[in-house]
């Protein structure tokens, strides 16, 4: 795939994921569109997986641990082929499969039951560490947000993955610099973020989360370093896409109207 | 009980290569031989319950087997959303090991003892609760979990504790076990309580006819053994080292409520307070009602006519 299309199956997906937002009146979008890049490059470039076979034992695997992104994922899933469009429409709807934060298997490629910040890196552990005791070439992704990584389990984590050299795990951090209550140097500075995870054994990468190429040379690069795990701090922009959402924190929170709603769909047309 | 479960698993490891064993940091003295034997399924997770969790869930997810252990409030309560959403969300094969139950390191305080532990497990949807109630019990439960697709908590003591099973009982996960058959009065044990239950039957031999069970099984309760001996015994007692809330004393209450049972039925377990007073675990359970002299007086004056 050349650049211009990643562009536009990112623009794609972006679409969905705000057709799904106002469908539901669901929120979280801001966190949906910062992410969306870099889905683009993993289930169109990186990951070894196949939609057909979702449970295929070699696959790549793929934790969206920042649970609460998950209409994005369901979007790329859906893109990808791993289920029918016409499912999105579920989104939050009563009585569907697809709630606001992603279970274990609810549609085919969710690997993990997520929602809950911090538990993403913890389980991506385990995986990567069978992929090593059983010999097998897959890799483990695990896509977290800045503020989860306020949490202490990830680093609890990230001192085992170092120990174990887990070196088929793969970390990317979407470093919007806002979290649900404040820019994260306000809240809990993560800086100086790259070296923080240098000094638990970690080799990290900085690029810009929304420049395909920059992306796709970090991703097909890894591991950085035989026997140490691998984290990619991506520098995004939350609400990414949507100019009236970029940068704006009250779009963690903040649902679709009509008038809004055309307004984005407008802009990603215009992208497109 | 420790030694019963980990003699127990090494057995099973030998021809099941999907088992794996992961500590927090413990098991000094009772491990070695299982990290020497299997040093490819042995990891010490360090000091780190929710990481321990979360990458017992990880290698569950990818087919193996998990034992996770460490004592009861550090195995149960410092990682506790990590066995909500990881284990239980997911139903996946890790078994968690609380050693220490009840008032096992009584002299360590309030922090290692654990009263709370039954209750919160057994709101867990998914979550099997099991408490051996002897070494034999603790062995066994070991090989039943295997076969129990999902989570199991179980509840161990410590070392030392005596044999109450003189030969191998059917065990089976919520079965409960009848101990001692009797007439006037029914007392169901769980846990490291079995032992005071049977000595308490004993002292009251000539006065009262007691039946003794062992509730290994917490959650899913054998419903149907309570109900058997409610109708036959009309008298219950439950005893447990545990806090009075939530425990098997709770989970047996709601059947009898519920069934509409009217019979006299007390619950025997630790009050609603942390310990803050220094002791071995015998002495702080005759100061807080589980002695088994304490037990068989409670019985006699409750269904004293």
């Amino acid at each position: 795939m050349v650049y211009k299309e990643y562009e536009k199956t990112a623009s794609e997906i972006r679409r969905k994921i705000i057709g799904m937002a106002y469908n539901s009146k669901g929120s979280h979008i801001g966190s949906a569109l910062s992410i969306v890049d870099i889905l683009a490059v993993l289930y169109f470039k990186i990951l070894k997986i196949n939609p057909e076979k979702p449970d295929w034992d070699e696959r790549d695997r793929f934790i969206l641990s920042k649970g609460h992104s998950a209409s994005a994922l369901y979007a790329t899933l859906a893109q990808k082929g791993f289920f029918s469009e016409d499912v999105l429409d579920e989104y939050c709807v009563d009585g569907s499969r697809l709630e606001g934060h992603t279970n274990l298997n609810c549609v085919p490629g969710v690997e993990a039951t997520t929602g809950s910040l911090g538990h993403g890196l913890p389980i991506g552990a385990g995986i990567a560490l069978v992929g090593k005791c059983d010999k097998k070439d897959y890799r483990v992704y695990v896509l977290m947000g800045d503020g989860e990584c306020d949490e202490g389990s990830v680093w609890e984590a990230a001192m085992f993955a170092s120990q174990h050299k887990l070196d088929n795990l793969v970390v990317i951090i979407d470093y919007n610099k806002l979290q649900a209550f404040g820019n994260t140097k306000d809240v809990i500075n993560l800086e100086p973020f790259s070296e923080r995870w240098k000094s638990f054994g970690w080799r990290a990468v900085e690029i810009n989360g929304h420049d395909f190429l920059d992306i796709i040379k970090a991703l097909e690069n890894v591991p950085f370093e035989k026997g140490k795990p691998s984290v990619v701090i991506a520098h995004t922009i939350k609400g990414k896409g949507i100019s009236f959402m970029e940068n704006m924190l009250e779009w963690h929170y903040k649902s679709l109207n009509e008038e809004l709603y055309k307004k984005a769909i407008g802009e990603l047309k215009n992208e497109a | 009980m420790r030694n019963a479960f980990i003699r127990s698993l090494e057995e099973i490891a030998r021809y099941d290569k999907r088992i794996f064993l992961l500590t927090g940091d413990l098991g000094f003295s009772v491990f070695e031989k299982f990290r020497d034997e299997f040093p490819d399924r042995f990891i010490n997770m360090g000091v780190a319950e929710a990481n321990m969790t979360g990458v017992a869930a990880g290698l569950a997810l990818s087919g193996k087997i998990v034992f996770i252990y460490s004592i009861v409030p550090f195995a149960t309560m410092r990682c506790f959303e990590q066995i909500r959403n990881d284990l239980c969300m997911q139903n996946l094969d890790v078994k968690i090991i609380g050693v220490g139950s009840g008032l096992s390191y009584g002299s360590l305080g309030p922090t290692h003892q654990s009263i709370e532990d039954i209750a919160i497990m057994r709101a867990l949807p998914n979550m099997v609760v099991v408490c051996p109630g002897d070494p034999v019990e603790a062995g066994l439960v070991v090989r039943e979990s295997m076969h129990y697709k999902g989570p199991v908590y179980i509840r161990l003591g410590r070392g030392g504790e005596p044999v109450i099973h003189k030969t191998r009982p059917d065990f089976e996960i919520g079965k409960a076990i009848t101990l001692v058959d009797g007439s006037d009065v029914t007392l169901i044990a769980t846990g490291n309580m079995l032992e005071n239950a049977v000595l308490a039957a004993g002292l009251l031999a000539e006065k009262i006819s007691v039946r003794v069970i062992s509730m290994h099984t917490v959650k899913p309760i054998d419903k149907e053994s309570v109900l058997k001996s409610a109708d036959e015994t009309k008298v219950i007692f439950t005893i447990e080292e545990h806090s009075l809330i939530g425990g098997l004393g709770s989970a047996v209450s709601e059947i009898l409520a519920e069934h509409n049972k009217e019979i006299i039925f007390k619950r025997i377990a630790l009050p609603d307070s942390f310990i803050k007073i220094a002791g071995s675990q015998k002495y702080l359970r005759s100061i807080n009602s589980l002695s088994s002299e304490y037990v068989a007086e409670r019985i006699l004056k409750e269904t004293k006519k």
